[in-house]
């Protein structure tokens, strides 16, 4: 890959930086974003893992609620745990505001505690065979509407979930060595890309930070 | 990377470890709140604080009454968890394991080995490989902070001296870490054994250090952090969280601070957190905060009133 993507982290808080470096490692350019303006040269964005009412606290201070809004709704954007809750169009327990862009119900902290929190090794429809999921304090897709394509599930729910522009997973790609599931969304990004301007002018779309 | 510092004959093995790391970097640049009780809570995650921190008195109030502090009653601790829905923190006396054991049982997210309670072993701390949960520590340099890695830490802050409002030994230990572990960097392989011994830290975990400049936990900041300032300073220097104790909600050592004034300052040193480095949002944050606590000048204090030198 010669040009590079520039992809956003959504950087208030939580884990923007293990996203920053798994988007690195294949072969895109990271942006740390704390203002909307931020935003402009971003071609995707990611929403990290961390605490989602923190985020909602900082979305709502900082005028960027609606410029996020307006930006996952066209644009490429990859939600963890955190990230995914934010993303989801119902968030349970407790019912919070989201960007309600991804077409599922979401519940909060579904499977316990820190002492709950586990890693697991599971199936996916992403080529190269099963994968490590990490979950800390994981949120739960209880259900997803038609447009949403399952790409892993664990006990019979789904856990990375993409619908069209979006992808979100319950787990934390980001803390496990496999970068698939970056990849996979450096991939999206790409495409969007090259469906929107046209795969000749992309270097134009390159930015150096 | 985190799987090196696992240690193989515990009983969760190196995945325990991960996953107790994965939820220390799940708080990264945020802040963590000392409260007292499920109100307080509510105003902390209103405020935006990334967890709480269940307390019967804070380190102030402690200060100021004396008599021995022991880890919280059950009866708090459960109020808080059911009462905010991000983690909740907890702290046990250094080296009382069975006040760790209730905790982990209780359920609390990250257990704090704490010199702010009085400690119940001279000698040793928590083995905390021998817990789910996961521990954070304190720490004045390198050499303490990989000791207490070794033991099973999962996340470092500085000792700061708690409940002063006074941030000036936070500076000092979180510039030592910075220090000692860049000095590290330039080190020969040959060099590292020495340094192992003058750190008084397992040589793997020097090595470690060596290679990479960081330590292999979330290093964050706790003691004297009183204002949205104190906050930006300590990110600035290194701190990847701070913790705050007695500065949102105390005014003095005995008197709790108005609910409005907490909420104000609890939200302005969120915001400073993140913000670290913008100066026009510290600026506006400086403002929005009212008031912060009258707090204790460190250098005033008597050597047997600090509470950064028990454990070890």
């Amino acid at each position: 890959m010669q040009n590079s993507l520039t992809i956003g982290v959504l950087a208030l808080q939580g884990d923007y930086d293990a996203h920053a470096q798994a988007l690195a490692d294949v072969g895109a350019t990271p942006k740390l974003v704390r203002a909307p303006q931020e935003l402009t040269n971003a071609q995707g964005l990611i929403l990290p893992g961390g605490e989602s009412t923190t985020f909602l606290k900082f979305l709502e201070r900082e005028g960027l609620l609606d410029s996020l809004r307006e930006y996952v709704a066209t644009h490429p954007t990859f939600g963890t745990c955190a990230g995914c809750i934010l993303l989801a169009k119902e968030v349970l327990q407790p019912a919070q505001a989201s960007l309600g862009v991804l077409d599922a119900t979401v519940e909060r902290n579904a499977y316990g505690r820190q002492v709950d929190s586990s890693i697991q090794i599971g199936e996916t429809s992403l080529p190269g065979g099963p994968l490590e999921m990490v979950y800390i304090r994981a949120p739960r897709i209880q259900k997803t509407g038609k447009d949403v394509e399952i790409l892993a599930e664990r006990d019979g729910f789904p856990v990375l979930v993409r619908q069209k522009h979006l992808l979100a997973a319950t787990f934390h790609p980001e803390l496990s060595a496999d970068r698939r599931v970056h990849r996979y969304f450096v991939q999206m990004v790409e495409e969007f890309a090259a469906s929107r301007f046209g795969s000749s002018s992309r270097q134009k779309t390159t930015d150096q930070p | 990377m985190a799987e090196h510092i696992g240690n193989s004959a515990n009983n969760n093995g190196s995945n325990g470890l991960r996953l107790k790391i994965g939820l220390a970097e799940m708080l990264k640049g945020g802040v963590i709140m000392d409260v007292i009780n499920a109100e307080q809570a509510e105003i902390a995650e209103k405020a935006g604080a990334v967890a709480v921190m269940a307390l019967e008195r804070v380190p102030a109030q402690i200060r100021a009454e004396g008599g021995v502090a022991r880890m919280a009653s059950p009866k708090i601790i459960k109020e808080i968890m059911h009462t905010v829905s991000i983690p909740v923190m907890a702290k046990c006396r250094i080296g009382h394991f069975a006040e760790a054991q209730v905790l982990q049982e209780l359920g609390v997210d990250f257990i704090d080995e704490s010199e702010v309670l009085t400690p119940a072993d001279e000698l040793h701390h928590v083995d905390k490989h021998a817990f789910k949960t996961p521990f954070v520590c304190g720490a004045r340099d390198l050499g303490e902070a990989l000791r207490r890695i070794a033991e099973g830490a999962a996340m470092i802050r500085t000792k700061g001296e708690a409940g002063t409002g006074d941030v000036v030994h936070a500076v000092k230990h979180m510039r030592q870490i910075v220090k000692d572990m860049r000095a590290l960097t330039v080190l020969g392989e040959e060099e590292l054994y020495a340094a192992a011994k003058e750190h008084r830290a397992p040589y793997e975990l020097v090595r470690m250090v060596a290679r990479t400049g960081k330590l292999p936990v979330p290093n964050f900041s706790a003691g004297g952090i009183a204002t949205p300032a104190d906050a930006a300073l300590m990110r600035q220097l290194g701190a990847e969280a701070v913790f705050v104790g007695s500065g949102i909600f105390m005014s003095d050592s005995c008197t709790l601070a108005a609910p409005k004034e907490a909420e104000a300052r609890a939200r302005a040193i969120v915001r400073a957190t993140t913000f670290y480095n913008d100066v026009k949002v510290l600026a506006e944050t400086s403002e929005e905060c009212l008031g912060a606590m009258k707090g204790l000048a460190v250098s005033a204090l008597e050597p047997e009133a600090l509470l950064q030198t028990r454990g070890w």
